[in-house]
């Protein structure tokens, strides 16, 4: 691969102004669309191969996540693209401004292996939608996606504009090099720096979505039953545990503690049956590495003795059984690391309250969740706790409203995508201002005056009368 | 030193943290001391002004004190209005000020560093805004660039800067540290597309023409002499034209700013030593030195530079590769006022475009293939003052936008809220997995709302066809 060659061959599509058509943008956008409906099995195929995924969690949280977006944006590019007329003020009259989207240039998206469709290609839409060229660098943690997107994208996509590049840490490097009008990066904080300090060079703007320990506060008023299945839902039920939305911790009070482990572990084996490690419909930890570290997570001496729940383990298979740990200690690895795997420690405090300071303590997260009949703590919690999203009585779901930023704050990244935001982030908003040669004003010109300092000021403040006071020289 | 700076930034997390910054109450009595401040401390600012920049008061008050004002003023009456969620979401002394009212409006604590080559200016501000805000929460730490680096060791949540592009690069770096969003305000050369606005063969040029002129003298020197990130750098403009427009300028500049350098009244002068060098360095250079047909005089005792026109200087030279910053003002002509299209292209994306045009096909190409932070139509600078517009650059001139609600935006983290009852459980969300759940959410997921129920009643296989081959 030749990076340089790359960029130099896009930013000549780019500069040709091919992109920046509605018409060429609907015809990508319709590509990638056929691509998810004519190829699904190839695809739900190379997402089992990655991750064991299972087929109607690859479909529901990839495939039709993605064509979802793509319909989206089909529908709306029109409206979206379309300038913004805004008013103008007395200081710039006579005159008209408007706000016009347009394309960055050449863009460049690094995407993560646990939703490697989806992360791919939401950002590529994204990108499209907005009218730039796209390098798209999946990631080589989920190879058999990895392959599939090079070889369908380079199948239907326009090439001259939208490329696949494939590798690791030396290819990403090598772009990384290169000059990019914005960098959209899917992944860690470590190399979200990294990231970061490459697009520094070329005061390239970089959109990170990166993860952090999501909370989920547990409040004694409401029905365990529901509350814990939304739960499962959001921890096992997605890639088991290894997406960046996924419930990191809970937090609850001592008394509910019995309550709701018994409906976790009941909940549990309804969904994954007695033996987990045996289900289908549980994806396995993507690598050894990750196998390794979550291991480590468990044999930490500060835990061993806090699993009430699962905690098997199948190296050959890379599986790990949903498990649940009790009160882990605030300095143990699992709390001090984002857990991105099986494996929910429940953290106990005296009152539901105190949750709020023991989530305030910490990096900003990039979810945050809170079960509740409570409206009271409903609204402490959504003003107090600063995550990229938060959601009340249920999990995940805030990433399936494309009328919702999706993006984090702090430690847990910047910028944001989704629906309309994606579009935003992938362009420039320029300023645009008319004027016409009528209504040049003497004032604004030297040699400066007493008379033109009063018409100044009260131009600038808005004060009519004492603008026609200093124009009659009153 | 390093125990100063970690202690301006826990006192102002301390504040922070108190969450006394969030509240309306507090916003608003910040912003109005920001008022207070400007109207009894006005003077004060002129004269800091004067002594650092020789800015005429009327310029200072054009596109500072005022600027400030009506920003302080419009986000006073606006604040609630922003603060309030939306349905589906929750959510110099002008440079350095502007800025503040947005952090200040958003809720944030702030620590303030203004530029140490303004210095009258900056210990003004450190003067006034510690007796009129709250000291506790809005903090101005001045100093020289071992101050801004300790600064840029600490972890912030949000970095505003506004400078060159060399010192973004540093920001940027410093803040990818502690992964901190930055905002970077910077500059780039901003042309100015100069058409021929009137029939040539009727007059010997238009009214509007002559409009254009005083506007680009305005754009030019009129801003801090041409030290402000949206002056004008250069002018683009079609051979047969340059004669007229360069007679029209001289005109313009003797009526604004008189002849002689040593008695030009209302232009600032150049702000240090450093700058006044590098200027002057950008003349030197043979080649430039022989383009010069109009000023080109300094006076290195007082800092003055003259008002200069260059025509034609070689493209390849440094007047015309680093922005300008100062008096100077090439004009480069071109055979067909459409090659300027190109001719910016071919260059960094600058902060601000003028074009002075009637021909709406002109118009419409300039806003289609260029590409800058602002685009002004028969207009310099003016944009600036347009608070519905966002202000901030692209690619080589920043990125990140402020002014008016831009800036609250700026200082502000959108936060993605949901809320969800207990009520309506879909089976079909949860494990195990099987056909009928999957059949249930491709339905769902394509809006079949008659087959979703066809497949609850049992009925769907009755109507089915064969879906996957």
């Amino acid at each position: 691969m030749d990076a340089e060659a790359i960029v130099k061959e896009l930013r000549g599509t780019y500069g040709s102004g091919k992109t920046k058509s509605y018409e060429w943008r609907v015809s990508q956008l319709k590509a990638l669309l056929k691509i998810a409906e004519n190829h699904e099995k190839e695809i739900t195929d190379a997402l089992y191969s990655d991750l064991s995924k299972p087929e109607l969690e690859a479909f529901i949280h990839e495939v039709s996540m993605m064509k979802t977006a793509c319909k989206l944006a089909l529908k709306e590019l029109k409206w979206w693209m379309k300038p913004e007329k805004v008013k103008t003020s007395l200081t710039s009259f006579p005159s008209s401004a408007e706000i016009v989207p347009e394309p960055l240039g050449v863009v460049l998206v690094i995407s993560a292996w646990n939703y490697p469709f989806l992360l791919s290609l939401d950002p590529v839409i994204g990108a499209i939608a907005a009218g730039n060229a796209v390098v798209l660098k999946p990631s080589e943690i989920a190879p058999a996606t990895s392959s599939v997107l090079a070889k369908l994208l380079g199948q239907y996509m326009d090439v001259s504009a939208i490329r696949v590049v494939e590798g690791a840490v030396p290819e990403t490097t090598a772009l990384l090099e290169q000059k990019w009008d914005k960098i959209f990066y899917t992944g860690n904080g470590k190399v979200g720096r990294i990231v970061l300090a490459a697009a520094a060079k070329h005061l390239t703007p970089v959109v990170l979505e990166l993860g952090g320990k999501s909370p989920v506060v547990v409040d004694s008023n409401i029905d365990y039953k529901i509350a814990v299945r939304r739960i499962i839902a959001g921890k096992w039920g997605c890639n088991n545990g290894q997406a960046c939305i996924s419930p990191d911790y809970i937090i609850t009070t001592k008394e509910s503690v019995p309550k709701l482990l018994d409906a976790m572990k009941q909940e549990l084996e309804k969904f994954y049956g007695k033996d987990p490690l045996k289900s289908g419909d549980l994806s396995r930890i993507v690598n050894a590495n990750h196998f390794q570290r979550l291991s480590k997570l468990l044999d930490d001496n500060k835990v061993v003795d806090k699993v009430v729940h699962g905690g098997q383990r199948d190296e050959n298979n890379l599986k790990i059984s949903p498990t649940i740990l009790l009160d882990v200690p605030e300095d143990s690895l699992i709390m001090k690391e984002e857990i991105f795997g099986p494996l929910l420690p429940i953290i106990t405090v005296n009152k539901v309250e105190d949750s709020i300071q023991f989530i305030k303590a910490r990096e900003k997260p990039l979810a945050a969740y809170l079960f509740t009949s409570n409206k009271k703590l409903e609204e402490e919690f959504v003003m107090n706790i600063s995550a990229g999203g938060l959601l009340i009585n249920d999990t995940t779901l805030q990433v399936a409203l494309s009328t919702l930023p999706f993006g984090g704050v702090g430690e847990s990244g910047m910028g944001s995508c989704h629906g309309k935001f994606s579009f935003d982030t992938f362009s420039h908003k320029k300023a645009v201002l008319r004027r016409s040669f009528a209504g040049d004003v003497p004032a604004r010109y030297p040699p400066y005056t007493a008379g033109k300092a009063r018409f100044l000021k009260a131009l600038l403040n808005g004060d009519i009368i004492g603008l026609i006071r200093a124009l009659i020289g009153w | 030193m390093d125990v100063v700076e970690e202690d301006v930034l826990g006192e102002v997390t301390t504040a922070f943290r108190s969450r006394r910054t969030r509240s309306v109450a507090w916003r608003k009595a910040q912003l109005q001391a920001i008022l207070k401040l400007l109207d009894e401390n006005e003077e004060e600012i002129f004269e800091a002004l004067r002594q650092d920049l020789g800015k005429h008061p009327v310029e200072s008050y054009r596109d500072e004190v005022g600027v400030v004002r009506k920003s302080a003023t419009n986000a006073l009456r606006c604040v609630e209005k922003w603060m309030a969620p939306q349905k589906s979401v929750i959510s110099s002394a002008a440079l350095a000020l502007d800025p503040v009212i947005g952090a200040i409006s958003a809720g944030n604590a702030i620590v303030l560093k203004p530029s140490e080559l303004a210095p009258k200016c900056s210990s003004v501000l450190a003067n006034t805004i510690p007796r009129y805000l709250d000291p506790e929460a809005i903090k101005v730490v001045e100093g020289g660039h071992d101050v801004s680096e300790q600064l840029l060791q600490l972890k912030w949540d949000k970095i505003f800067f506004t400078g060159s592009p060399r010192v973004g690069r540093l920001i940027m770096s410093a803040a990818a540290k502690h992964l901190t969003p930055v905002t970077l305000e910077l500059g780039g050369k901003c042309p100015t597309i100069l058409d021929r606005l009137s029939n040539f063969s009727d007059l010997q040029y238009g009214v509007g023409f002559k409009v254009a002129v005083k506007r680009i003298v305005g754009g030019k020197w009129g801003p801090c002499n041409g030290q402000a990130c949206i002056g004008i750098d250069y002018v683009l403009v079609e051979t047969q034209f340059a004669p007229v427009l360069i007679e029209l300028l001289e005109k313009s500049i003797k009526t604004f700013y008189g002849e002689n350098l040593k008695t030009l009244a209302n232009l600032a002068r150049i702000v240090n030593k450093h700058h006044f060098d590098r200027v002057h360095n950008l003349l030197k250079d043979p080649k430039v030195a022989a383009s010069v047909v109009y000023g080109g005089s300094v006076d290195e005792e007082n800092m003055a530079i003259e008002p200069t026109i260059l025509l034609n200087p070689p493209l390849d030279a440094d007047i015309m590769n680093e922005e300008i910053f100062g008096p100077l003002l090439p004009i480069i002509t071109l055979k067909n006022i459409e090659e300027s299209i190109p001719f910016i292209n071919s260059r960094p994306k600058p902060l601000a475009i003028y074009a002075f045009t009637k021909n709406d096909s002109l118009k419409e190409k300039i806003l289609q293939e260029t590409s800058s932070g602002s685009l002004t139509f028969n207009d310099a600078m003016i944009q600036f003052l347009c608070d519905t517009l966002p202000f901030g650059g692209v690619g080589q001139s920043g990125y990140g936008r402020y002014h008016g609600k831009f800036t609250f935006d700026t200082f502000s983290h959108e936060k993605a809220v949901l809320h969800r009852s207990f009520l309506v459980e879909l089976e079909s969300r949860y494990p195990p997995w099987n056909d009928f759940k999957m059949e249930f959410v491709r339905l769902a997921y394509n809006y079949d709302y008659l087959g979703m129920i066809l497949l609850l009643l049992g009925l769907r296989g009755l109507f089915r066809t064969n879906r996957r081959q």
